[in-house]
């Protein structure tokens, strides 16, 4: 009944957990002369592309990581898909600034704008992916590591409320190709996806 | 012997007047002292089954009554938003309500609490199954799936204390269905050009001052907020809105109405009589009626409703003929009032005991508001003439005169002998219009209820936009659970919730409602609490449930001090509840009266498909079988309008009743079967013109046409009664055997012209008062004016037409 839609869905565990939903991936490079506007010229070249992905979490009280593994689309500039395969089917979809979630038979839709740490955490993602670098810098902190042929863009949140969850955000790729993201989290706890390209669909 | 004679006289002059004062005072003190209603549910069922009666209840007074939904539009989004923000906090502080949600997550916090500390007496995974060694294996491998999914983080910090994901499980039940999309962190339409709020007030819709004042507080809310702007509108809708628009409407309705249908009428009396007095004097057997009408209304109800009142202010038009055929018919000077008496009056008690027995008819309705009617009118009409009679007379003056009117009524006269000629046109005419009856009789009546409603298309189109934004259920199917305590009915709906769980899992239903998601009987929480085990035997399940998983069985510590503290942790009760968002469900979907107590499981349809009913309907006959007696599935449409159906149904037969009641009377006063023929055709062919007239127009027709269809023939009786006097005079006669009919004797008192002015004036003031009716936008008191007012006109003229000519 609508009389509940306060209750669970807005509180700070399912925040938490959208957030986390959004380890997705992305795809792109570049070479030559090298800094960062270069490197988001050649990744906003990339129109839209098709990855598969294996993603494992380290958490402190598992003894081994848990590993997942599905594919991704993405389209210029803001849809993004994450679908994953195993160990349970679900996806995750951002489209223009609305997110869905589907696992099981539930589905959760929600706008990102209302949820200002979750849509910096996901712009970290669509942001390289577009190379939209006003979009990152209004959350972090750029550093570029690497050559064109094999960089790393690392992102610290600037605000304290992202901090407060995700320490540090680093994003591997060769050229215009991002081939992996690896997110480490305040309380120490991580995620490593690594990306491989498919054929463009 | 003159002068005793007069003295006599003089006496019950005094006598009639002092009975008339004490009369009208005591009518006035009693209304004084009733009270006036324009709840609608007066024209609503009085006496429903038990379970038509709970939703009438629900109607009333349920949750779906006190909810007042409220959109914002104009101005921009983040404004909208700021507004409904600020509009939501100053109200949360105001008593009047019970809640205001915009989408801020205000009781987040504490429903999680509530969730978490109750979760092994709320979810319902909990068996003994699930605590074995391979059920706490399989749920346990469950979390550990769902630590790598997007989910991941929120199980993460669970898993220590919930590895069996108990949370996860209540948490997505109660995610289900649709809510408003957030647009700067408010509740927002789908189209995103409305910002949405939905209140709950602590007063009962039926309470409609309390209505009003929340409206004028969330009015004032929305002026005073410091985002105001003129760009922004407010906008509501309700149970309660309606209600209290319905009030103000009805209440300037009748108020205009009276004033402007007194002021036509006597505008039209003073030009006829050109005298002051004569206009006074004409006016007193009306308000007389009209202070009875209410007076014995009151007394016979304990309320009066305010659509009596606008019915009454119609009434006046009628109430004044009886002064109007006093004046008029009365032979000029002083004393002729007694000739009158013996001339006119029979004829005239012959009307009002006819109009008496159709509405008598209304007074054996179920329907309190038709009843109210019926009565009204016959107490109305009755000191109407009474007074006329027995009062007015001696309050003549001496030297009363009116204008001379038989000027006008002889045109009259000339045009009543060439009437005749239009026979054939009329019979065709009515021929005609039966036709019309037979081709629309399938569609003649309206008998959805909504058409009593006198709220207009534009507010039930803005309702419908707003509920559909809110994803509101439309509350149209409900399963409705009964029984003699909270536990029964707890216990009956979880028997039921499983049967509806089925039809989800099927696709037949989107989802369902029920108290006992968030209040479990205290059975079932009993049996939740006995599949824990004991700490011992649990941890020895749990280290070897661990086994072939990534953790070690310490983590879980946690875990076995929460399942200890469940095992001996009082059961909930429904003041647990309190403040949480799930208190509010509970409360609207567990209802008490008395000892008697119902659960309320509202259905939600899956999207873009209907419910099917008789599915539904025989999964519970199943369950029925099986020791579930009093499950109820509701289609809350259907049903009332079925109800209101069967109230049209009855309505007619008592109307047909009334007529029965009008003949009979005619018969054995009139002791001619062809004379009241002769009465009862011109007044027959009225209805049926006019009920035709309606349907060529679409008016499809309500219970109060049928109302105005029994005031014509009332009204027209009057009309043929006079007419067919003309051709017998009761004091100078004896009524005709039969047979002899139709070789009537010439006689000189064919119909006078005075008495056709005054049936003329008298059908004018009818009109009058009832044609204003018609321009109402009050449904109910349209109906009544649009048939009324034709209808008496083409009473008059097919009396006339097909009155017996004396000397053609």
């Amino acid at each position: 009944m609508m009389i509940l839609a306060s209750s669970s869905f807005f509180s700070p565990r399912v925040m938490r957990h959208l957030l986390v939903a959004l380890a997705l991936v992305p795809v792109v490079s570049h070479a030559a002369g090298w800094d960062i506007d270069q490197l988001m010229r050649g990744l906003a070249q990339i129109r839209s592309d098709h990855a598969s992905f294996v993603e494992k979490k380290f958490i402190a009280m598992l003894d081994k990581p848990v590993e997942s593994s599905g594919e991704l689309f993405y389209t210029a500039p803001d849809y993004l898909e994450k679908r994953t395969i195993k160990p349970k089917p679900e996806s995750m979809i951002l489209d223009h600034g609305t997110l869905v979630i589907e696992r099981g038979r539930q589905k959760h839709e929600l706008q990102l704008q209302d949820y200002p740490e979750l849509a910096a955490f996901i712009d970290s993602i669509r942001g390289t992916l577009a190379g939209d670098r006003k979009a990152l810098e209004r959350n972090y902190r750029l550093t570029l590591d690497g050559t064109a042929e094999h960089w790393t863009l690392q992102l610290l949140p600037l605000n304290e409320k992202m901090q407060a969850m995700v320490k540090r955000i680093r994003i591997a790729g060769m050229r215009d190709a991002v081939r992996s993201i690896e997110i480490t989290q305040s309380d120490g706890d991580s995620s490593v996806m690594l990306i491989q390209q498919l054929a463009t669909p | 012997m003159q002068a005793p004679a007069r003295r006599g006289r003089a006496a019950i002059a005094r006598t009639s007047i002092v009975l008339w004062l004490a009369f009208i005072l005591a009518c006035g003190i009693i209304i004084s002292r009733s009270r006036v209603t324009t709840d609608l549910s007066a024209f609503l069922p009085r006496s429903p089954t038990p379970a038509q009666q709970l939703l009438l209840e629900q109607i009333r007074d349920g949750l779906a009554s006190r909810l007042i939904l409220v959109g914002i539009e104009g101005a921009d989004a983040s404004t909208r938003a700021s507004l409904s923000k600020q509009i939501a906090s100053r109200l949360r502080a105001d008593p009047a309500f019970v809640s205001v949600n915009n989408g801020e997550p205000v009781n987040a916090e504490r429903d999680r609490a509530f969730l978490f500390d109750h979760r092994y007496l709320l979810s319902p995974a909990v068996t003994p199954a699930r605590f074995s060694v391979s059920g706490l294996h399989a749920a346990l491998s469950d979390s550990i799936d769902l630590l790598a999914s997007p989910a991941g983080l929120l199980v993460k910090s669970l898993l220590p204390s919930d590895p069996t994901g108990e949370m996860v499980q209540l948490l997505e039940q109660l995610n289900s269905g649709a809510r408003p999309k957030m647009v700067d962190g408010a509740w927002a339409s789908r189209d995103g050009a409305r910002a949405l709020m939905l209140m709950q007030t602590r007063a009962s819709g039926s309470d409609i001052d309390a209505q009003q004042r929340a409206m004028a507080a969330i009015r004032e809310a929305f002026d005073t907020a410091p985002a105001a702007t003129p760009a922004a509108r407010l906008v509501m809708t309700g149970p309660g809105v309606f209600s209290v628009t319905s009030r103000d409407t009805i209440k300037s309705q009748v108020g205009r109405l009276a004033v402007i249908s007194v002021a036509i009428i006597a505008t039209l009396l003073l030009l006829v009589y050109r005298s002051f007095t004569a206009l006074v004097l004409g006016f007193l057997p009306v308000i007389s009626g009209a202070l009875a009408g209410i007076a014995a209304v009151s007394l016979g109800f304990g309320v009066v409703h305010g659509i009596t009142l606008g019915f009454g202010t119609a009434l006046i038009g009628e109430a004044v003929d009886y002064s109007i055929y006093l004046f008029v018919q009365s032979e000029q000077g002083g004393s002729d009032q007694q000739t009158w008496i013996k001339r006119f009056w029979p004829t005239v008690r012959l009307g009002v005991l006819t109009s008496i027995c159709g509405f008598a008819s209304l007074l054996l309705s179920d329907f309190p508001g038709l009843a109210q009617l019926g009565l009204y009118s016959i107490a109305g009409l009755i000191a109407a003439a009474t007074v006329t009679r027995f009062v007015l007379p001696h309050l003549l003056p001496t030297n009363f005169r009116i204008h001379d009117v038989s000027a006008i009524g002889l045109v009259l006269l000339h045009l009543v002998q060439r009437a005749a000629a239009l026979r054939w046109a009329a019979a065709i005419l009515v021929l005609a219009a039966c036709a019309v009856l037979v081709l629309h009789r399938g569609s003649l009546w309206n008998d959805k209820i909504s058409s009593l409603s006198p709220v207009s298309q534009a507010d039930i189109a803005l309702d419908e936009s707003l509920r559909a934004d809110m994803g509101a259920p439309d509350a149209r199917y409900l399963v409705v659970v009964s029984g003699a305590s909270r536990e029964s009915v707890l216990r009956s709906s979880e028997q039921v919730s499983t049967i509806l769980q089925t039809q989800v899992d099927q696709g037949e239903l989107a989802g369902f409602e029920t108290p006992s998601r968030y209040l479990p009987s205290i059975a079932t929480q009993r049996a939740r609490q006995a599949s824990l085990p004991p700490p011992g035997v649990l941890e020895t399940r749990l280290a070897q449930a661990v086994r072939g998983l990534p953790v070690r069985a310490q983590l879980f510590a946690p875990f076995l001090a929460d399942v200890a503290a469940a095992r001996r942790q009082p059961l909930l009760q429904a003041a647990d509840l309190a403040h949480t968002s799930m208190a509010m469900a509970v409360d609207a979907l567990l209802v008490r009266q008395g000892n008697h107590w119902s659960a309320l499981l509202p259905l939600t349809a899956p999207k873009g498909a209907g419910i099917n009913a008789n599915r539904i309907r025989a999964a519970l006959s199943t369950a029925r079988a099986t020791g579930l007696p009093d499950v109820l599935f509701v289609d809350m449409k259907a049903e009332s309008d079925r109800l209101y159906s069967g109230y049209l149904h009855e309505a007619i037969l008592l109307s047909l009743g009334g007529l029965l009641a009008i003949i009979v009377l005619l018969l054995s006063v009139l002791r001619s079967p062809m004379r009241v023929v002769r009465i009862i055709a011109p007044l027959a062919a009225a209805v049926i013109t006019v009920t035709a007239g309606l349907a060529v127009f679409g008016q499809q027709l309500i219970i109060l046409h049928l109302v105005g269809l029994l005031l014509v023939v009332a009204v027209g009786s009057n009309y043929a009664l006079f007419f067919d006097r003309a051709d017998h005079p009761p004091t100078k006669h004896l009524p005709p055997r039969e047979g002899t009919m139709a070789k009537p004797q010439p006689i000189d008192h064919s119909i006078s012209p005075r008495t056709l002015a005054s049936m003329l004036f008298a059908s004018l003031t009818t009109v009058a008062g009832f044609g204003l009716l018609s321009f109402s936008s009050v449904s109910i008191l349209q109906a009544m004016g649009v048939t009324v007012a034709p209808g008496v006109i083409l009473a008059l003229i097919y009396s006339a037409i097909f009155a017996r000519q004396a000397n053609a």
